[in-house]
């Protein structure tokens, strides 16, 4: 197998980098017991990768995926996200950045019941204040514009308790692009999925990638990890391996017959 | 217009019963096959009280769902009768649903369905936005079920550092804060443990006391004890 060594702290700081950590470390203190979720860990993301990131339970890809999306604050390291340093923000100002640079899609797809397709797909776009609102009709033309692009306009007034799981996955990243997100984060996207839905969710992803989108998956499964140009492999709170796409194919084609 | 048609349905039964909030008649659900229609529901034929609280049992797939979904108004995809505080839900169009379910109804969801990257105050915040109330109102609302609900202190916390029993409590917390008559709650301690199950449980007792009509739907002899009365789905029948 290829591999690369993760960077070292002492490697450049590439400034074009949409995201850039150096030496991220996450502790939880529960009951005055410390545990290190993230231990050490560097990674640059380049705009328009689209990098899989796997490794057991409990290795901290959870975790990375929360600090990645601005939902929890790192303990010690820089993270900058386009450019912007964002580790020692403030929990409203963490909340601004999150909201306008990234788009979530989350295992349990996280749609709200009694809200429609078109509703759900707003709903992040409302939270958008100051020089970031938008109005309604920019808001229509967006919700419109995200539902088109996954397959979903047919059902603007369904609730999701109407749509398959598929659908609703399709639903939930129509949400994420529609803010128009510098980076979308995924976490398990096809975890609730049978396999067939779990492609189309994949291919979705893909097509975005190919149309310019920047996107970091969590994914434990590796037939997923697949559609990813980039696997990056945690173990322990670090990131222990991080090999491209061609590279994982010479390995394949080097190690296994290639199926039809 | 409502006192109206309170009196229209209050005159259909005896006159010591009291008016039902909700009532079906015969109501049906099919899902057309290439073999044929595959029945969901069979001719469900109920009435539930203000202040009651019921629960929905049955197996796997026995229609339990579905039929909160159609209770909700979630899926208007059905035959029969179904009325809502006297208003014919099976004859409005889904504009009329939205705004009849959003004046009457609160969901409470398995999952929570909470936004990951909102706060606990921003997921309040939800319902509110989605039923034209002004912002000083919602800021009120929001403060004071924050309160009631002794959150006070994780308003600003993301769903994620809070436990299941927590996350759960902020989902009751936003079926409530719509002020709803009608609670519909399917499986909400279905992903927590026992003594979270039973902390939740305990809470929609009290909402009920309060006067909210509580419609479960659980797998759990145990849930189903906080409820008044039971029904058994089976098939898509409701068992005598």
């Amino acid at each position: 197998m290829t591999t690369s060594a993760a960077p070292s702290p002492a490697a450049v700081t590439d400034a074009d980098s949409l995201i850039s950590m150096r030496g991220i470390k996450k502790v939880f203190i529960t009951d005055e017991v410390e545990t290190h979720a993230l231990t050490e860990v560097h990674l640059d993301v380049q705009q328009g990768e689209f990098v899989a990131i796997s490794g057991p339970s409990g290795c901290g890809k959870t975790t990375l995926l929360s600090i990645l999306g601005l939902l929890d604050a790192t303990t010690d390291g820089e993270y900058r996200l386009a450019g912007e340093p964002v580790s020692d923000l403030s929990p409203a100002e963490r909340a601004r950045v999150r909201n306008r640079q990234i788009g979530f899609i989350f295992q349990a797809f996280n749609l709200i019941g009694d809200l429609t397709v078109y509703e759900n797909v707003e709903l992040p776009l409302t939270y958008r204040t100051g020089d970031a609102a938008l109005d309604a009709t920019e808001r229509r033309r967006r919700v419109i514009d995200a539902l088109e692009r996954v397959g979903m306009s047919h059902r603007t007034n369904h609730y999701p308790a109407q749509l398959s799981g598929g659908q609703q996955q399709r639903v939930a990243v129509a949400r994420a692009v529609a803010g128009e997100p510098a980076i979308l984060l995924a976490d398990e996207p096809t975890g609730n999925l049978d396999s067939q839905n779990g492609e189309a969710v994949m291919q979705l992803l893909q097509e975005l990638h190919k149309g310019g989108a920047t996107i970091c998956m969590v994914t434990h499964d590796p037939r997923y990890a697949e559609y990813a140009d980039r696997s990056v492999h945690l173990f322990d709170g670090r990131v222990v391996e991080d090999t491209t796409h061609d590279e994982k194919r010479r390995a394949a084609r080097a190690g296994t017959t290639v199926q039809a | 217009m409502r006192s109206e048609l309170d009196q229209d349905t209050r005159a259909l039964g005896t006159a010591a019963t009291p008016a039902p909030l909700l009532s079906l008649r015969n109501i049906e659900k099919g899902i057309r096959t290439t073999g044929g229609v595959t029945y969901v529901l069979r001719r469900i034929t109920l009435d539930v009280a203000p202040g009651e609280f019921m629960t929905i049992m049955g197996p796997s797939g026995a229609g339990k769902s579905t039929l909160l979904a159609i209770l909700g108004m979630l899926d208007a995809d059905f035959t029969g009768e179904y009325h809502l505080r006297g208003h014919p839900v099976h004859a409005l169009n889904h504009v009329q649903r939205r705004a009849l379910a959003r004046e009457h109804i609160g969901f409470v969801f398995q999952q929570y369905h909470l936004l990951d990257e909102l706060t606990v105050a921003e997921n309040l915040h939800v319902p509110l936005d989605y039923r034209g109330i002004g912002k000083s109102e919602r800021a009120a609302r929001v403060a004071d079920v924050l309160d009631r609900f002794n959150m006070v202190g994780k308003k600003d916390l993301y769903p994620r550092q809070l436990s299941g029993g927590q996350q759960q409590l902020v989902g009751i917390a936003r079926a409530v804060i719509g002020e709803p008559s009608l609670i519909l709650a399917d499986e909400p301690t279905g992903n927590l443990h026992s003594a979270q199950a039973r902390e939740i449980m305990e809470l929609f007792a009290r909402l009920n006391a309060a006067g909210t009509t509580i419609i479960q739907v659980t797998h759990s002899e145990e849930n189903a004890r906080f409820g008044h009365r039971t029904i058994n789905l089976k098939d898509g029948w409701m068992e005598p």
